[in-house]
């Protein structure tokens, strides 16, 4: 029996593709459906990210409070790092879209400066993104701490400068009266955490890995303040919005801390469980988020770095146009973008 | 057999050195929006504080302001404001429908779970 098709057509005509409802190449089409289900994932991220905030409110860390360090300057800058960083995304996303714009003129030159440029700001996102990293993960000297009425609290002031432990009890490696002046702020966290500082904020003694005992020789910190996160029976939750609402030092906020503190109920920075910030999943959504986005910008770079090559080796002059480096740029662009949203649901809200 | 009823694509979006200059104006006008919008930003997140009464209109303005970055990306940046419409609707629309549900349906159960606990 006869089919439907009884006319002849070539196999070329007939799966050959040519046809292009897009108008668009297929790698472009394809790097543009990559894009859709990687805004997926990113999105589907922020979303989780979302949920968790909207299910546990008030504890959720403010970023402005949270992100506030420079390097070299310390801290007392709000939101400045990020914003460099966020800088310096932008900067290397135009730089990208300049070396398409001279491909399309076959300008090898303007393909190399700007391809060149780009790879340079994403090695600079790339840093920066470690040093915060690292300060994340170092935190704060004071940390954050579980009062005695059970309540939770983030520590903001300047941490006093511990200037020696004097040893007052002999062990295996220190005789009474020796000073140890090195690594001074470590031992001390690490004591703390493992409960082992004793005594009250202006009589501290710290018990050392050796066995011996020594006072803690140190300053006295300015301006304490407990920002509480979690409710205990005698302290409510503090309010973002009014700085009246933390405990303040003359409110008896230095001597809470150190009961706190010679009690080993601290928390230094941040880890894969815990984090001195606010509730554990903030530090794992920081770290699966940013590190995520942070992988994309590597990744970029490198995609980046391999066109390049074939930008010097002139294969796309020799193949009479640059849609190489445009499908790239596109890559590009995307994690700019992510970081936009990023730089929004993680720092400013 | 030819076909002639099909339209032809060229991977050579080729362009000339006055249209370049043209192109490069607008490339450097949007950096200076999203500049601009990105510092506006940061001073607002700086100054107004999470929770006080100005803080949602600031929320608002925030993610207005993300969105309108986001458009002048992936319209200018990456080119998408120059394909065509059907590309257009075909990447925009799917995404925009399934993640505005997806927000609708986590922060609706993320609230619950909150008045649960």
């Amino acid at each position: 029996m006869a089919g439907h098709a009884t006319k002849e057509i070539d196999s070329a005509t007939l799966w050959g593709g040519k046809g292009s409802p897009f108008s668009a190449s297929y790698g472009k089409l394809m790097m543009w459906f990559f894009l859709v289900s990687d805004a997926l994932t990113f999105g589907g991220l922020l979303v989780a990210y979302g949920y968790t905030r909207y299910s546990t409110q008030g504890t959720w860390p403010i970023g402005e409070e949270t992100f506030e360090a420079l390097p070299f300057l310390g801290n007392g800058y709000p939101l400045a790092y990020v914003a460099l960083m966020t800088f310096i995304l932008i900067v290397s996303s135009v730089t990208m879209v300049l070396a398409v714009e001279a491909g399309h003129r076959m300008d090898k030159k303007g393909v190399i400066k700007w391809m060149l440029a780009t790879i340079i700001g994403g090695f600079f996102f790339l840093g920066s993104q470690a040093w915060e990293w690292s300060h994340f993960i170092h935190g704060t000297p004071f940390g954050k701490v579980t009062l005695n009425d059970g309540s939770v609290a983030v520590v903001k002031g300047d941490f006093g400068a511990i200037e020696n432990f004097e040893v007052i009890e002999a062990g295996h490696h220190h005789a009474v009266g020796d000073l140890v002046t090195e690594d001074l702020l470590h031992e001390f966290q690490h004591a703390a955490q493992a409960g082992h500082l004793h005594g009250t904020a202006d009589n501290l003694t710290i018990h050392l890995h050796d066995g011996s005992v020594a006072k803690v020789n140190k300053a006295a910190d300015e301006n304490l303040q407990l920002i509480i996160k979690e409710a205990g029976t005698k302290h409510a939750i503090s309010s973002a919005a009014d700085e009246s609402t933390r405990v303040t030092a003359e409110e008896g906020a230095v001597a809470e801390y150190y009961e706190a503190l010679t009690k080993g109920a601290v928390i230094y920075g941040a880890n894969m469980t815990q984090n001195e910030y606010g509730p554990d999943q903030y530090g794992q959504f920081f770290f699966f988020i940013t590190g995520f986005h942070g992988f994309h910008v590597f990744s970029g770079v490198i995609i980046n770095i391999i066109i390049f090559l074939g930008v010097l080796r002139g294969i796309y002059h020799q193949r009479g146009h640059y849609e190489m480096v445009e499908k790239t740029g596109l890559y590009w662009h995307f994690v700019d973008l992510v970081w936009v949203f990023v730089f929004t649901f993680f720092y400013l809200i | 057999m030819e076909r002639d009823d099909i339209i032809e694509y060229s991977l050579d979006g080729h362009h000339s050195e006055e249209q370049g200059v043209k192109i490069r104006k607008k490339i450097w006008m949007v950096t200076l929006l999203l500049t601009v919008v990105t510092a506006v930003e940061v001073i607002l997140g700086a100054m107004v504080k999470q929770g006080s009464g100005a803080w949602l209109t600031v929320k608002i303005l925030f993610i207005a302001l993300t969105l309108l970055k986001a458009g002048y990306i992936v319209m200018v940046f990456m080119h998408l404001g120059d394909e065509r419409k059907s590309l257009k609707w075909v990447i925009l629309l799917p995404y925009a429908l399934f993640i505005v549900y997806l927000m609708f349906i986590a922060f609706t159960e993320g609230s619950a779970v909150h008045l649960a606990m």
